[in-house]
């Protein structure tokens, strides 16, 4: 069995068959075909060339950046880079693409084929296939709500260069699209060739979702549009899988079509089915000569890449001694790996990476903050880290110091000077506290000596209590022992 | 005398200016009057003759500065599908009507940077669809040619307004564009100079687009040496055109010094048709003659895929145009009729906005591209054209340049093709062998037929050959002589 999740229907068991097609934006200062600029946040159609507005006579000139992203891309995935690639137009009518077609690559890419390894949560690892990566032009944005009769046409994005990087139907739950789509984004990040930022549009994907039993023929699929961030992907996904399986145990058929997904309900709706799907009628752009790579070329963009993330996962093990989960969680997350080790410096890797998965992932995520917007440093979580080694602070006193570090922003020496969370390692002034645990409870004292040993771990309880936690546990631990069996019986 | 003015070509006129016989103001306004006194030829849709005037002030002030450059003065009409800046540009479309752009046609622009002067924008087929200027939005274009007392001829097309106004010595020179035979064919019926330069070798930059992969610009004058000399300041790569040609452009003046003597010309056997009239069958003979008598060699060539050129380019040329079209959608510019959505402003302003042969041809190039049917018909056609480019290749192993007719007969009456579109596309069936291959083409007014009215021959070159092609034209108007003046001819 694969390991995957899946739905238990009425009539039984469901595998679900997932493929992605995610589109990246590439990092370049201007269009794919236009010198207009790319910059996020401008004010509505001010970055839009006479090329943008496709007014007549204009003609597109291929921007080298935007192929050289692709390329990047391509060979970070391990992919075939195609020598020889074809621009074709993609034809269909929307006021917000303003030339009636979207140049895309279709009979030809400029990727092949490639693959992406995806480590999962419980440890499995998935190489999932990469059909194809084509460059393309995104188109601009309508905007309702500026008049309540007419909707007005923002052509800042239009001509944008998109890279669609369409994976094979490998994914099996949400679980390894979420993973997929993650360290797809983290490795466009690592190679500089996207931004990943899904709530700026500069990352989207679609997915391709059915359901079958499990080692059955594929189900019919449907496309869940524009998921724009990895938890709306992920549920979107379920949510699907699980409307296809009620539909199907209810003895009807799954419709194919394109659907979108409300995060607000949670639930998907059809937007067009397969008989409304437009007839693109694709055919090569006459206005541009299809694109030719040197190897040279190629070579030169191979020798930029910087360390990908597989590599840095191998080192992270190989030099931190990380487990094989924990270095691929640091190297999925967008600058997780560069945090880590600058957190780790001096300290025990293990132990530093067990706080950034646990600890700060869980706060972040429930904060919803990108790692980039930490209240909590490299610095700082190598800090409270140390205090931890050095028998300064217990683990779970740690604990309590990062939950403010993370409300505040406050370094860990701070807190516990501030809060007086110091370790007590002082053995009078546990002894102390023991002696005033043992005459406060007279009677478990009693059950002690009758031979009922346990009650050692209540009494070390108590004495925690009485130090808010702040007693070292293993010196509380051995100074109660010698109290109550003085002679080293037992 | 200034009222001659008018009659100049572009050579003499720039001698007369240099000479100091005449100013570019009296030439300029010679020329106005000539259009005013052609007004009923219809052959200028926007009326240029207050800036042409400035225009003419600035070139005179110009040349008593000593800053003439080597067209300073000399006033060009310019076909309506080039976008000149502040002049209204519709490429003879309702859709387009009141679209003044903001921009200027790199063709254009280096025209005016030499120190032409515009003068009128010129009636067309309605985006260049057409081979009788009839589609025109703005009216049919009278051929100067037609006799007083008989019918209205047509001047050919698309490029007709350029042609009529050529021939009625209303202008030295003027600006066409060729897609399958826009320039030689309304040349040829209107007794002027058209030249259809290679593909790539002017800019496309600026001209509203018909066929992307075969439009190309270029002269109609009543000289060869007139035509070189214009396509000599109009030729060279453009970097915002990816298809133009990055290639020195040769000093075409010079070629035409030479002559004929040991030049290979060719004549394919293909294009010897059956159904051709006699008198243009006569005259292809005699220009065989003349190019023996002037000391070339003649050789029959075969061009054996050439009765497949033309349902191709039927093909091709639609189904790019229906790509090309799709911007004009009442979203940015030109003509909106509203509607209750967007598919009903479409529908609405594309059904008002474009004639009855646009709509045929863009309906004809979405059917040949669509799922199912590109195979047969656009890849069929793409094949096809290889085969035609292939055999032009090999002919040119034996021979220089090609020699046939321009047109398979002579202008006829308005309204007696246009019920018939097949008749009517035959007219391109010696042109468009040529612009399937992208390469140079001429035609020159070589005589009369019974009915008293021009018949040109054409002249086939190799690619970029445009020198050789140019000093074959030159030695055939030589041997031709002075025809008869048009009717209307001021």
């Amino acid at each position: 069995m694969t390991g995957a999740r899946t739905i238990v229907g009425a009539t039984g068991e469901w595998e679900l068959v997932i493929g992605l097609e995610v589109h990246a934006q590439a990092a370049t200062r201007s269009k794919l075909f236009s010198g207009a600029a790319t910059a996020f946040g401008a004010e509505p159609n001010v970055q839009v060339s006479l090329v943008d507005a496709a007014m007549p006579g204009m003609l597109p000139v291929i921007n080298g950046a935007a192929v050289d992203q692709a390329i990047r891309t391509g060979l970070a995935l391990g992919a075939e880079v195609n020598r020889f690639s074809v621009f074709d137009r993609k034809n269909y009518f929307y006021p917000d693409l303003p030339q009636g077609y979207q140049i895309s690559q279709y009979r030809h890419p400029i990727v092949g084929a490639g693959e992406l390894r995806v480590d999962l949560p419980d440890g499995r690892t998935r190489v999932v296939g990469i059909e194809r990566l084509h460059l393309e032009q995104d188109a601009g944005k309508l905007v309702h709500d500026r008049s309540a009769t007419d909707s007005h046409v923002d052509l800042n994005r239009a001509g944008i260069p998109l890279m669609e990087i369409v994976s094979r139907p490998d994914l099996r739950d949400w679980e390894e699209a979420g993973a997929y789509l993650r360290k797809l984004r983290a490795l466009l990040r690592a190679i500089g060739s996207c931004d990943g930022n899904m709530e700026q549009g500069s990352l989207r994907a679609d997915a391709n979702v059915s359901v079958r039993r499990p080692g059955a023929p594929l189900g019919t699929r449907c496309e869940l549009k524009n998921l724009n961030s990895v938890r709306f992907l992920m549920r979107a996904i379920e949510v699907e899988a699980r409307r296809q399986v009620g539909i199907i145990e209810a003895g009807e058929a799954v419709r194919q079509e394109t659907r979108l997904y409300d995060p607000q309900r949670n639930e998907t709706r059809a937007m067009r089915s397969k008989e409304d799907a437009h007839d693109y009628r694709y055919f090569p752009d006459p206005d541009l000569l299809p694109l030719s790579l040197s190897d040279a070329r190629i070579e030169r963009l191979r020798d930029s890449l910087p360390e990908l993330p597989d590599e840095i996962r191998e080192r992270l093990i190989g030099e931190y001694g990380l487990t094989p989960y924990d270095a691929s969680v640091l190297v999925a997350e967008p600058d997780a790996a560069g945090f880590f080790e600058a957190a780790a410096q001096g300290r025990s890797g293990k132990r530093v990476a067990n706080w950034i998965v646990t600890n700060l992932f869980g706060a972040l995520n429930e904060a919803e903050r990108p790692l980039a917007e930490s209240p909590v440093s490299a610095e700082a979580l190598g800090q409270l880290v140390g205090l931890i080694e050095n028998g300064t602070i217990s683990d779970r006193i740690a604990r309590d110091v990062f939950e403010e570090m993370f409300r505040t922003g406050s370094s860990p020496q701070a807190i516990v000077e501030a809060r007086g969370l110091r370790q007590i390692q002082d053995a009078d002034a546990i002894d102390a506290a023991i002696d005033a645990a043992l005459s406060a409870n007279p009677g478990q004292l009693e059950q002690y000596r009758a031979g009922k040993t346990k009650v050692l771990g209540w009494f070390v309880g108590q004495v925690m209590k009485a130090t808010r936690g702040q007693a070292n546990p293993a010196l509380v631990n051995a100074r109660l022992r010698q109290k109550l069996d003085p002679d080293g019986a037992g | 005398m200034a009222s001659d003015l008018n009659r100049l070509g572009v050579a003499e006129a720039a001698a007369r200016l240099a000479a100091g016989d005449c100013s570019a103001v009296e030439l300029v306004e010679a020329c106005i009057a000539a259009q005013e006194a052609a007004a009923n030829l219809n052959a200028v849709v926007a009326d240029t003759a207050e800036r042409a005037c400035a225009a003419a002030r600035h070139a005179d002030q110009r040349r008593h500065r000593n800053e003439a450059r080597p067209l300073e003065g000399i006033p060009v009409a310019v076909k309506d599908i080039f976008c000149t800046r502040g002049a209204p540009t519709t490429a003879g479309s309702r859709i387009l009507d009141g679209f003044v752009p903001e921009y200027e046609s790199t063709v254009s622009a280096k025209l005016w940077d030499t120190g032409a002067i515009l003068l009128g924008k010129t009636n067309m087929d309605e985006f260049a669809m057409g081979s009788s200027n009839e589609t025109s939005w703005w009216g049919p274009v009278r051929n100067p040619w037609s006799p007083a007392d008989g019918p209205s001829l047509v001047p050919g097309g698309s490029s007709g307004g350029s042609a009529a106004i050529v021939a009625a010595h209303a202008v030295p020179a003027a600006l066409g564009t060729d897609t399958g035979g826009s320039i030689r064919q309304p040349a040829s019926f209107c007794g002027v100079v058209g030249l259809k330069p290679t593909y790539g070798r002017c800019s496309r930059w600026g001209i509203i687009a018909f066929a992307s992969s075969l439009d190309q610009a270029g002269p109609l004058t009543r000289s060869v040496a007139d035509a070189a000399l214009i396509l000599q300041h109009i030729a060279g790569f453009d970097p915002k055109d990816s298809t133009s040609a990055d290639l020195p452009v040769p000093d075409l003046h010079s070629a035409l010094q030479g002559d004929v003597k040991g030049l290979r010309v060719g004549i394919p056997a293909e294009y010897r048709l059956d159904t051709l009239p006699v008198a243009v069958g006569d005259l292809w003979e005699q220009g065989i003659a003349w190019f023996r008598a002037a000391g070339a060699e003649l050789r029959d060539v075969s061009l054996p895929h050439t009765r497949y050129a033309l349902p191709a380019y039927y093909i091709v040329a639609p189904a790019e145009a229906s790509a090309n079209l799709a911007r004009y959608d009442g979203v940015r510019f030109g003509l909106r009729s509203a509607g209750k959505d967007p598919d009903e402003l479409y529908t609405r302003t594309r059904r008002e906005g474009f004639g009855e042969e646009v709509r045929r041809r863009i309906m004809i190039g979405g059917y040949v591209l669509s799922e199912g049917y590109y195979d047969a018909y656009y890849l069929r056609a793409q094949q096809v054209r290889t085969r035609i480019a292939e055999d032009f290749r090999t002919a040119f192993r034996e021979v220089d340049v090609l020699l046939t007719p321009t047109a398979p007969s002579s202008a006829f009456p308005e309204g007696a093709k246009t019920d018939d579109p097949l008749a009517m596309y035959v007219n391109d069936i010696f042109t468009v062998p040529a612009s399937l291959a992208g390469l140079p083409a001429i035609s020159v007014p070589a005589g009369l037929d019974d009915d008293r009215l021009p018949l040109g021959l054409q002249l086939i070159g190799q690619a970029f050959d445009e020198a050789t092609l140019l000093r074959a034209a030159a030695a055939l108007e030589n041997a031709v002589g002075t025809l008869q003046a048009p009717a209307v001819s001021a």
